[in-house]
């Protein structure tokens, strides 16, 4: 047998003898590198005849040829044989195992305030922050309820030793709004346009339904002629938006010492649509949130004058809207700082 | 307050329309009417009247009689009956077989062996008073057999107003003032009362009256004798009852009844111990006997109607035992009076005792109605009781008159407060029905507000657009919106960064955000050994326990840790909350709205928690203002902080908050073996510092080099003073240096540095690298960290 064969021979051997890609590449050295094997047969052609060069060269390099064919097949089927191992060595996962859904929580307020901060502010209002810690001014004088006024009797309003005191309305906010943005509706056009949400306190007893502490969302608008056809027409709609479906509303005269007139505004119940259930207490309506045109002692104390300006203005209790939203019957889990309640509340939107 | 459509149908013909549709417009546009309507008398029907013409002991029970009764008809009914009151000769109520009351149908039935034939009623059967203690008497002279319901208004519609909608609404409080409400809604008339000439009487002596205090306004009284009625007729208990009122006596239930008619108390002295009234208040506090027999302590801010020096009764509030009408009082002295309305609702407060009376001063009574009311007592007082005699001029001191309201406006006034057309006549028409003396001149209004509404309620053109608007009805408003320029909003940067903060927190940390309360709650901070510090006080606090608002939101967290220990292994809370941190030279409070944070584990380790914590506060400040927070160890100055690894955090070398560990002594309480770690941040300190730009690095063409160094770093040397070390020595081309690896020994702590290298210019030279590293490398010498 000549050379050639036993090297064919010898490669057919080694390959079969090789089960993975590191000894392959040694293989493939020792018989195709530099100074592998087949190359060390042309080195052995120097005693040879031009003819038998010739002869012998292209042998030796079909030989090369093939060697690398086969070298090259049998790195593919090896490569295949270890892809097919890492398949079967998969093991079967059970997707139907529960998820592990630990993740944050936003509290239900902050999820049912900013749903109506998004609304509002699609309609151009400012959103606006302000302290709890008030003064009688703030909280009272400025928005029209003088002192010994029975409406301060009606809020059991929490005092501090140095005489200011917690707000118990968000109403708090709006002389220093008028103020903010007088100078532009005054001197620019630009009509005031304000949502201030807040926590707000009032000094009560707290059971299911009552809290000493808890959240309110004001807005107003002001600007040359204001009406109330444009208040009702506003709180439609912004009502219509916060809970997602067309809303009817009516209005009833309410008593409120900031806006003149006032109104109590109710939404056909959102339980039975106005048909009558226990929830709107077979009324078929439910009592909102007061509103009005704003007062124009508020508006002048806010540096306004009321006969060249007019507004509206209208409160939301945040609170109540998170506890109808998420059906939260105690008023108390709001505050409770248990995670047990409060962890559910996983997502804005 | 409950209002009877009887009562108010005296007032206006409401004959051929829908009560109940009635009743939802005053709801719409007056007042708020709760939902239960009674329809009283409905439920009872077939009821005569019947006299009882024999009565028999019942042989054999104790309690009944056997009973013949007139009903009206040919023949006597026998009638086995209960009550203790039966004798010949009474008229009663009795309800023939076939009689429904209630639920029940009257048929014959025997009692005890013998058979009846209906039953003789109480009024509290009827549903006509609270009185069932024997069968109703009728004195009135009525022919046998008459349905009881053509002589007396056992049907009626009832309705509650729910007395906090008629705050505002002082001409409300009776239902004269409802039925001006009704008729204006109506657009039908209101009638006139009936009331007496009391100027038949002037020539007669006047009482001795003296008002003595500014806090009365107007005192007018009369008095009257020869009262022989004691019983009210039946027609003025029903009104009484079903408006919530039980009948008395004549004289008591009749100034009730005026009060509930016209909104106008009043109250009726024994002349003989009111010879001599005077109005005012007393120097020192007393003691004073009320006619219910409670003893009050009246103190000297307090009202009194006064006989000479001896108080006789609280203004507005209650009159007193000694000078009540008694069984030999023989002249009596009405009172018809208004007091200045917040000095009646504190003198209310203080002694803690409201009365119907009181409710109705408080709302700033019309002055104009005490001689009206007397006149219209008069009135009744002789229709039911005949021989009553006057016995003094009508005596009436009229110390204060609230000024005449007029106001004047424009159409274009109403136009554009409206936003809607409401024409001229509607206008005045609403107004006049409302009492308003209206004048159209053009275009303008000139309106004069009736008295019973210038107390307070209406005093400027807002207020007439109330009038017309809430009578032309809300739900007849076209609706539109505003036409306004458009502007930008910009959001407020504390609120923008709230939101932001939040975000991260929830979702790339799983935190939950909590709520909670601005003062510290006592009992829980001394459960876990937390000192409440001092801070300003809630200065009414109902519960002790409440009493401080909280300088620090930690402590607020650590009892929400402790709330929730059990929830889980390991949790985080925040909140973005308020504290007040001190107070200002004006003496007002410092409010700061704080971001707390506070993460609890049983599994990491307190060292990876709080670098945990310390990765979130760098992820927040990177993320909201692209840069990077400083620390700076503090000391510890409250009790909950553990002294060591307290930092001041910082941004832009100003404090802008605190993290720390919780005081072992403290954390034991809330869980022995567990991690708690807390952070606070200013968020208006935070707000204030200024957000850097992000600066866009473009990918360089060349390759980075590296270049790690392992150092033994003495215990004392932070890893900010070997970032000194290299901070001035990269020649802009070393781009990051950050701990890859680190360990400890017992003898030393090691630590790998990582320093990346690289250049937008040029591909970097291992020599130039090596250069800038042993300038590193000899200035980390300095600080005692070599080479390992």
């Amino acid at each position: 047998m000549d050379r050639i064969s036993e090297l064919r021979e010898e490669l057919e051997q080694k390959l079969s003898q090789t089960t993975d890609l590191i000894s392959i590449d040694k293989v493939r050295v020792d018989f195709l590198g530099k100074k592998g094997r087949i190359t060390a047969l042309l080195k052995g052609m120097k005693d040879l005849s031009n003819e038998e060069k010739k002869t012998f060269g292209a042998k030796v390099n079909k030989l090369k040829e093939s060697a690398a064919k086969r070298i090259d097949e049998k790195i593919e089927n090896l490569r295949r044989a270890e892809v097919e191992r890492e398949i079967a060595a998969m093991p079967k996962f059970d997707i139907t195992a529960p998820a592990n859904l630990e993740r944050g929580s936003y509290h239900p307020i902050t999820l049912v305030q900013r749903q109506c901060e998004a609304i509002f502010k699609s309609m151009g209002f400012t959103v606006e922050d302000y302290p709890e810690v008030v003064t009688d001014y703030e909280c009272f004088e400025s928005v029209n309820i003088p002192k010994h006024h029975p409406a301060r009797d009606m809020q059991d309003t929490y005092y501090l030793t140095n005489g200011q005191l917690l707000k118990s309305q968000t109403s708090a906010a709006q002389n220093a709004i008028l103020r903010k943005y007088g100078d532009n509706l005054k001197n620019n056009g630009v009509p005031i346009k304000a949502i201030f949400p807040g926590r707000c306190f009032r000094n009560e007893a707290t059971d299911a339904s009552h809290e000493n502490t808890f959240f309110q969302m004001e807005g107003m608008m002001v600007d040359k002629d204001i009406s109330i056809s444009n208040l009702i027409f506003f709180m439609k709609t912004m009502l219509s938006e916060v809970f997602k479906r067309d809303v009817k509303v009516r209005l009833r005269p309410g008593f409120f010492p900031f806006v003149e007139p006032g109104f109590e505004l109710d939404i056909n119940c959102l339980i039975c649509g106005g048909e009558g259930c226990s929830s709107c207490k077979h009324s078929g309506w439910l009592e909102l949130c007061p509103c009005g045109m704003i007062h124009p002692n508020v508006l002048r104390e806010g540096g306004i004058d009321p006969d060249e300006y007019t507004g509206f203005a209208f409160g939301l209790g945040l609170t109540r809207l998170a506890m109808m939203e998420y059906k939260i019957k105690d008023i108390r889990d709001l505050n409770s700082g248990s995670l047990k309640a409060l962890a559910q509340f996983t997502d804005d939107e | 307050m409950f209002l009877s459509m009887n009562w108010i149908s005296d007032f206006v013909d409401l004959s051929g329309l829908d009560k109940l549709d009635l009743i939802h417009k005053f709801s719409l546009s007056t007042a708020e009417v709760e939902n239960d309507i009674f329809f009283k008398g409905s439920d009872v029907s077939g009821i005569v009247v019947a006299e009882i013409k024999s009565v028999e002991d019942h042989p054999n029970s104790k309690k009944l009689h056997l009973l013949k009764v007139d009903a009206g008809e040919a023949e006597l009914t026998d009638v086995v009956c209960g009550a203790p009151n039966v004798r010949v000769g009474m008229k009663t109520a009795f309800a023939k077989v076939g009689a429904k009351i209630g639920e029940i149908t009257i048929e014959p039935r025997p009692l005890a062996g013998y058979m009846s034939c209906g039953m003789c009623c109480s009024e509290h059967e009827i549903g006509i008073s609270d009185d069932h203690s024997g069968i109703m008497e009728i004195t009135d002279d009525v022919p046998n057999g008459t349905d009881l319901k053509d002589i007396y208004e056992i049907d009626d519609i009832v309705f509650e107003v729910d007395n906090k909608s008629l705050t505002n609404r002082p001409d409300l409080w009776g239902h004269y003032g409802i039925a001006r409400e009704f008729a204006a809604l109506a657009g039908r008339p209101l009638k006139p009362l009936d009331v007496e000439d009391l100027s038949v009487y002037d020539d007669m002596q006047k009482v001795d009256l003296k008002i003595e205090d500014p806090l009365c306004y107007r005192y007018s009284c009369l008095q009257v004798e020869n009262i022989t009625r004691s019983v009210s007729p039946v027609n003025m208990r029903i009104r009484l009852y079903y408006c919530g009122m039980r009948a008395i006596n004549f004289l008591a239930d009749l100034t009730n009844y005026l009060m509930l008619e016209m909104g106008q108390p009043m109250h009726a002295f024994d002349s003989r111990k009111v010879g001599a009234i005077r109005i005012k208040r007393f120097d020192k506090p007393f003691v004073f006997k009320t006619l219910d027999g409670v003893d009050r302590n009246v103190d000297e801010n307090t009202l009194m109607i006064c006989n000479g020096d001896i108080p006789v009764a609280i203004a507005g509030i209650m009159g007193g035992l000694d000078s009540e009408i008694v069984e030999d009082t023989t002249t009596l002295t009405l009172e018809s009076a208004t007091f200045d309305a917040a000095s009646i609702r504190k003198s209310t407060v203080r002694l803690a005792h409201r009365t119907d009376a009181s409710m109705r001063y408080e709302k700033s009574l019309d002055p104009e109605l005490t001689v009206p009311a007397i006149a219209r007592f008069l009135n009744l007082l002789k229709k039911y009781d005949n021989g009553v005699k006057v016995v003094s001029a009508l005596t009436d001191e009229y110390a204060f008159r609230y000024d005449t309201v007029e106001l004047s406006f424009t159409k274009s006034f109403v136009d554009r407060y409206t936003g809607i057309e409401i024409d001229n006549d509607t206008i005045v028409k609403t107004l006049q029905s409302l009492g308003f003396k209206v004048k159209l001149d053009g275009d303008t209004f000139d309106v004069v507000v009736p008295s019973w509404r210038a107390t307070k309620d209406v005093t400027m053109n807002a207020d007439i657009i109330e009038e017309i608007t809430r009578i032309y009805g809300y739900d007849n408003f076209e609706i539109h919106t505003t036409r306004s320029p458009l502007y930008p909003v910009r959001m407020d940067e504390v609120k923008r960064n709230e939101e932001k903060i939040k975000d991260i927190l929830v979702k790339r940390y799983s935190l939950h955000e909590l709520h909670s309360y601005v003062w510290a709650y006592y009992d829980e901070l001394k459960d876990l050994g937390i000192e409440v510090e001092d801070n300003i006080k809630l200065a009414n606090a109902t519960n002790p326990n409440i009493e401080t608002i909280r300088n620090s939101m930690i402590p607020t967290q650590l009892c929400q840790v402790k709330t929730n220990v059990g929830y889980s292994p390991e949790f985080g809370i925040f909140e973005i909350g308020r504290v007040v941190t001190g107070m200002t030279g004006d003496n007002l409070c410092v409010e700061k709205k704080m971001l707390a944070i506070t993460l609890y584990s049983k599994t990491q380790e307190v060292k990876d928690l709080y670098f945990k914590l310390r990765d979130i506060l760098a992820v927040i400040t990177s993320d909201v203002k692209h840069k990077l927070p400083d620390f700076a160890a503090i000391e510890p100055t409250h009790s909950y902080e553990h002294p060591v690894n307290l930092n001041a955090v910082k941004l832009d070398g100003e404090d802008i908050g605190v993290i720390g560990i919780v005081h072992p002594t403290i954390g034991k309480k809330i869980d022995k073996k567990a991690a708690i770690v807390f952070a606070q941040i200013d968020m208006q300190a935070f707000a204030d510092t200024d957000n850097a730009p992000i600066v866009y690095d473009e990918p360089t063409k060349f390759p980075p080099m590296d270049y790690d160094i392992s150092v033994v770093v003495p215990s004392n040397v932070l890893f900010a003073d070997m970032a000194k070390c290299w901070a001035d020595e990269g020649k802009g081309i070393l781009k990051s240096a950050k701990i890859v690896d680190s360990y400890d020994t017992e003898v030393f702590h090691s630590e790998t540095i990582r320093f990346e290298f690289s250049s937008h210019e040029r591909t970097l030279s291992s020599e130039e690298v090596q250069e800038i590293m042993n300038s590193i490398v000899a200035n980390l010498g300095k600080i005692g960290v070599c080479l390992r």
